[in-house]
């Protein structure tokens, strides 16, 4: 067994264990070691990439015990990305929230960073739902923490309805998992792929019933409307950079149900069929509609990103109901971009509102120092939110659109247009930001010269220009990934399940 | 028996959703309480209910009741009760902070007016 499998989740879950119990004081020491772990993160996670290329899916049996009976954690192509992508978002918000100070405005920032990255590798890794359901508790309690960072009166009311709403989907996908376990008698992935493939025709209204609780679940987590309410206040309120590394929170549902409606419950499984893509393209639809109205309509710089997220999410699972290779090629690409981008605004807005005073968009405030800059760095990051060229967001979007052919009245017209009024939304709020605060006497504030704010936003910025430049090494991988994930035979044989 | 557990479960649940759409944090909280002791008996359920039978190896078991059901129980016991107290902690933070106990933020003027403090 390859043992490295496990420390993506094991390394950040001991550092952060340390951080509470022996840094407790000294934050130089913390901010050392976070940062270190997650360096570290990102060289294990690279490596692990590099092993899910060139070998087939890898189990990790813990305590040794054979599938289905043991745990087990699977490295694959798709998993290794997800850890990748995590590792460095994780980077550049740890260098944002040490280059700005932030983890000086409440305690234990770093510990609580360790153990939401602890649960979305986790997440990412595991071969089992009811241990999906374990990582996600783990890293929804850091993130409670993390949301709340900081205090102050809005961000605890928010903090107490994001806690709410994600307590619900908690139970929810307890009530789906108790239900899967009933029809099939097992909780594995891979053995739930071969179970439900050949279930019995009277048990298929259950297991259909557990489908569509887990997407509902899965939908909360990954804001699709009608379960999106808690994501734009949630954010918004959030700290900037706990925001930006929420940007990988949804992505956490995407990732669940490409994984669980690929692997578990294609549309070849006979007893649920299309269903799930029958619902989740109406859904998607709505969302982006939702998103983008959003983000025309917000009157704050932080709920126009929040709403730029919930419409990539919409955008993304157009791509992720079409159910096909191709299609979840371009969801993958779609992931990748739609995450840097939203952290990039994310932290943007965050910049904006240290130097600015406030996010309102109501009126322009006097310029602040170092608007300039801050200014193309808000174009940039818009630029590719809104899928406009050169950058990713363009292939992204592209990519959808050519999938999608075949619903092209309904799909490309809703897609364009939304794109126009996010383009117009952006555009807006920029210029209320940037431009007209220069017809206003200049404000003499004290500049906080940081540089490395500025590093962090550059490296998700240009991680977005090498998804545009080398698009074609990383579609490559994607498509491969894509693949492997539509013939889970090689993923279901690393198990090495007992016969019957 | 499973008539009753189904009645029960069902109760806990229709209990629970009535409380969780309560306006103040207190019987939201309660009602998320519920709701997990509903949850906790459905997964309990899920491995078949018998009554009398050993779930771990015993030399005179005729047979044996479900015991991985029971495991998943007490993770999930375990997980909500920390749950529970984390949300109890943050209502009590927020209705000491804002001084209401309203789960809306509806009197809220704008999101982030200010720098954080």
């Amino acid at each position: 067994m390859n043992h490295w499998i496990i420390v993506p989740v094991v390394l950040p879950a001991i550092l952060a264990g340390l951080t509470v119990l022996a840094m407790r004081g000294d934050l130089v020491l913390q901010r050392v070691f976070g940062l270190g772990g997650t360096v570290a993160l990102g060289g294990v996670a690279l490596a692990l990439l590099v092993a899910a290329d060139a070998n087939p899916p890898e189990v990790y049996r813990l305590g040794d015990w054979p599938a289905p009976f043991g745990i087990v954690l699977v490295l694959d192509r798709l998993a290794a990305l997800m850890l990748t992508l995590t590792a460095f978002l994780a980077l550049c918000v740890q260098l944002y929230v040490i280059g700005t100070g932030w983890d000086k405005r409440g305690r234990h920032f770093h510990a609580l960073f360790g153990f939401q990255l602890m649960g979305l590798n986790g997440a990412f890794l595991t071969g089992d739902v009811f241990n999906l359901f374990v990582f996600f508790e783990v890293l929804l309690i850091a993130s409670y923490g993390l949301m709340i960072h900081g205090g102050g009166r809005e961000r605890l009311r928010a903090g107490v309805q994001y806690v709410t709403f994600n307590l619900v989907a908690s139970t929810l996908f307890l009530f789906g998992l108790a239900t899967i376990y009933s029809v099939t008698g097992t909780l594995n992935m891979a053995d739930l792929a071969i179970k439900a493939a050949t279930l019995p025709e009277g048990e298929a209204a259950l297991l259909r019933v557990a489908g569509l609780l887990l997407l509902i679940v899965f939908g909360i987590k990954a804001a699709l409307v009608p379960f999106h309410f808690w994501l734009p206040g949630t954010y918004a309120n959030a700290p900037g950079p706990v925001a930006a590394l929420f940007a990988i929170m949804t992505k956490v549902g995407a990732y669940s149900i490409l994984r669980v409606f690929t692997l578990i419950l294609p549309p070849s499984t006979p007893a649920t069929g299309a269903l799930y893509a029958d619902i989740l393209l109406p859904v998607a639809l709505v969302t982006l509609a939702v998103g983008a109205l959003g983000v025309l309509g917000a009157r704050t710089v932080g709920r126009m990103v929040a709403f730029a997220a919930v419409a990539s999410m919409g955008t993304l699972f157009v791509a992720v109901s079409q159910f096909t290779p191709a299609a979840t090629t371009a969801a993958l690409y779609y992931v990748l971009h739609s995450t840097l981008a939203t952290a990039a605004l994310f932290l943007i807005a965050d910049l904006i509102l240290a130097r600015r005073g406030d996010l309102s968009l109501a009126e322009a405030r006097p310029a602040f120092a170092g608007s300039g800059l801050i200014a193309w760095l808000f174009l940039g990051a818009t630029v590719a939110l809104a899928g406009m060229p050169p950058l990713s967001g363009f292939l992204g979007k592209l990519m959808i659109l050519e999938v999608a052919r075949d619903q092209m009245a309904l799909v490309w017209s809703v897609i364009l247009v939304t794109s126009l009024l996010m383009i117009v939304g952006f555009a807006q709020a920029g210029s209320t930001v940037f431009w007209k605060s220069h017809a206003l006497p200049a404000d003499h504030r004290e500049a906080d010269t940081a540089a490395l704010p500025f590093v962090s936003v550059g490296l998700l910025l240009a991680a977005i220009v090498a998804l545009t430049v080398l698009a074609g090494p990383v579609m490559g991988y994607l498509s491969a990934t894509s693949a492997s994930m539509w013939d889970p035979g090689p993923y279901i044989a690393a198990h090495a399940l007992p016969e019957g | 028996m499973e008539a009753l557990l189904a009645a029960v479960i069902g109760l806990l649940t229709a209990a629970g959703i009535y409380m969780l759409l309560r306006k103040r944090t207190f019987p939201v909280i309660v009602g998320l309480a519920l709701l997990s002791y509903a949850v906790n008996l459905f997964i309990f359920a899920s491995g078949r209910v018998v009554a009398g039978l050993p779930p771990i190896l015993a030399p005179d078991a005729a047979a044996y009741t479900d015991p991985l059901t029971q495991a998943l129980v007490l993770t999930a016991i375990v997980i909500s009760f920390g749950m529970s107290a984390v949300i109890v902690v943050l209502a009590i933070g927020a209705y000491l902070e804002t001084g209401s106990d309203g789960i809306d933020m509806t009197d809220a003027p704008s999101d982030r007016d200010g720098p954080a403090a």
